[in-house]
């Protein structure tokens, strides 16, 4: 039952071959079972989650079972659900119980899922590996032949760990620069950010506005597209959400990639990236054009910018965002002699090392006198990737990459210098700065057996193109493999 | 441009972060690092560029500027460390 898409579990609860509380029950026996070890959870919902899989099979055998009903899925810690503690990875918010819940919850609650619990995160979502977040580091369920500790990735990375290890069906997951699809890769599992504004920002805990975006996560590309379909469409709540209709992105699934333009970016075969993944990269590419897709070069010329250019822009909002955490309105608070002295404290006790770091990178490239070098700067190359990706999208109807330059690496490794952890997200960041969809598909294994991803990247809110080709991907790649640690494995 | 230990003091007060006097030479250090990484973005012809603010392809909505959500004070207060009534409570501002 565990190894099931969920897909096939909807098709098992349809036909009464499988109740929502056994599958819940189930799952909830691997997350006690695994979260120990892996620590995957920040708080897990069992009670609530049963509660809601009786509810689920009440509500199938009256014949009204919504789209994802008695599925049980992992809720990034990031966004708020109501009276349940939404921590965001960070100490600050440990005493958090929100009043509300964010949209995209409340959109995948109304469409019947079974939530199991909070899924751990780099703290406030900032983060490549989840080893910035206050609850623990996550432990990638995948082993490498040397039997260190891997990272799941991030910073979605108890989403990603959970998916993978069998733990939930599906995930929720936040991309800033690359949250979903990394760990995605790292794992060994499907995600896709979508565009811009397609989900609800409200009631996600923010980083950084103009590049967050939720988006699911799940072990195959048609139930990243079963998710999506649930977690979508306009809020007036969100002032950046898109106001246009949700397409059927199961159905688009199925379309094959016959005649479609896909586009390789000569910009990303980067120094020091691994031969196994430039192999892969050919692989994906044959795949595509043995089903019927016609391959074309194309130049991005500005992505060698997207990094630095992140890195302004995203701690830039940050700063902004996280001034809320003051220890007056709610969040931890550590007393001081006057109000100053009352922030300055709680600030310092609350938040971790790379937040305050980003805080205040942030907060110097707004300050005066360095906005225009450092901001101002910063949005006009934005500028220029977008017009980079508009161009090329004149020709191709979507564009193929590798993930990430890398595949998991230890806790330890890369931790030398904050610029070495952030060259993890160099291919995912360019399409959060242009605001276009994106998806890891896991498409093989490297030499020490670990999971690598491609990553499809598609025009604004078409993201059935990027389910279409994603899917193709994944026919081709068959990609059976599995992590050691799992629940249903013998160990 | 590299900051010096006294800037570095400057941001954090400015960000309202309390730096314990051992933190200062680490971030320092690492400020420095992520500063000369994004410095190559000098090398970039930006003339007559206009800056973008966001990813969002669309004009941003306006809305009827009217009263819709709110009248629920122990809602709100719910979390907040320290209250009075129906106030947030923080130590004295003005003597």
């Amino acid at each position: 039952m565990l190894d099931m898409s969920i897909a096939e579990a909807l098709a098992a609860l349809a036909a009464k071959k499988i109740s929502a509380v056994e599958l819940t029950d189930a799952h909830i026996s691997a997350v006690e079972a695994l979260n120990p070890r892996l620590n995957a959870f920040i708080t897990i919902t069992a009670d609530q989650a049963r509660a809601q899989a009786r509810a689920a099979d009440a509500a199938r055998a009256v014949g009204n079972a919504p789209a994802l009903s008695g599925i049980p899925i992992a809720m990034k810690d990031l966004f708020c659900t109501e009276g349940v503690r939404t921590t965001a990875g960070s100490k600050i918010l440990e005493p958090f119980i929100p009043p509300y819940e964010s949209t995209v919850s409340a959109r995948l609650k109304a469409a019947g899922a079974v939530m199991l619990g909070k899924a751990n995160l780099d703290e406030f979502a900032m983060g490549s590996s989840n080893i910035t977040s206050a609850y623990g580091a996550v432990e990638n369920p995948w082993q490498r032949d040397d039997g260190a500790k891997l990272v799941p990735g991030g910073s979605s990375g108890g989403s990603a760990a959970a998916v993978a290890a069998r733990m939930a069906m599906g995930a929720t997951g936040t991309d800033t620069g690359g949250s979903i699809r990394q760990p995605a890769s790292f794992t060994g599992i499907a995600g896709i950010k979508p565009t811009y504004g397609r989900c609800s920002r409200f009631g996600i805990v923010a980083f950084a506005s103009s590049l967050d975006q939720a988006g699911p996560m799940a072990r195959t590309v048609e139930d990243c597209a079963i998710l999506l379909g649930a977690m979508s469409g306009f809020d007036e709540r969100d002032s950046t959400s898109a106001d246009r209709p949700v397409p059927d992105f199961r159905a688009a699934c199925a379309r094959g990639v016959q005649g479609l333009r896909i586009g390789i970016p000569r910009e990303y075969r980067v120094d020091g990236m691994a031969p196994e993944i430039e192999t892969l990269w050919q692989s994906g590419i044959d795949w595509l054009k043995r089903a019927g897709a016609e391959i074309i070069d194309v130049s991005l010329p500005h992505t060698k910018y997207g990094l630095p250019v992140y890195y302004i822009v995203a701690p830039a909002e940050a700063s902004s965002n996280l001034a809320r955490y003051d220890g007056v309105r709610f969040g931890a608070r550590v007393d001081g002699a006057d109000l100053i002295d009352l922030y300055e404290r709680t600030r310092a006790a609350g938040f971790g090392a790379e937040v305050k770091r980003r805080i205040m990178i942030g907060t110097y490239v707004l300050s005066a006198g360095y906005y225009d070098a450092y901001y101002l700067r910063a949005q006009k190359v934005r500028a220029l990737m977008l017009r980079d990706f508009n161009e090329a999208f004149a020709t191709v109807d979507a564009i193929l990459t590798p993930t990430a330059p890398s595949a998991a690496f230890a806790i330890g490794e890369k931790m030398d210098d904050p610029v070495t952890m952030y060259l993890n997200d160099v291919f995912t960041v360019p399409s959060n700065l242009a605001g276009v969809p994106a998806m890891s598909v896991p498409a093989g294994l490297d030499a020490r057996g670990l999971p690598l991803g491609l990553q499809v990247i598609g025009r604004h809110f078409d993201e059935e193109t990027v389910f279409a080709v994603s899917a193709t991907l994944e026919r081709a790649a068959g990609f059976t493999a599995m992590p050691a640690v799992r629940a249903g494995a013998s160990s | 441009m590299s900051l010096d230990p006294a800037t570095v003091r400057r941001i954090a007060k400015l960000a309202r972060i309390r730096l314990a006097d051992d933190e200062v030479p680490r971030l320092e250090g690492e400020l420095n690092a992520i500063l000369g990484y994004v410095e190559q973005l000098s090398e970039v012809n930006v003339d007559g560029v206009q800056p973008l603010s966001g990813g969002a392809q669309m004009a941003m909505r306006l809305r009827e500027d009217a009263v819709t959500d709110g009248n629920y004070p122990d809602k709100i207060l719910a979390n907040a460390p320290d209250r009075i009534g129906n106030f947030f409570a923080v130590p004295k501002v003005v003597e």
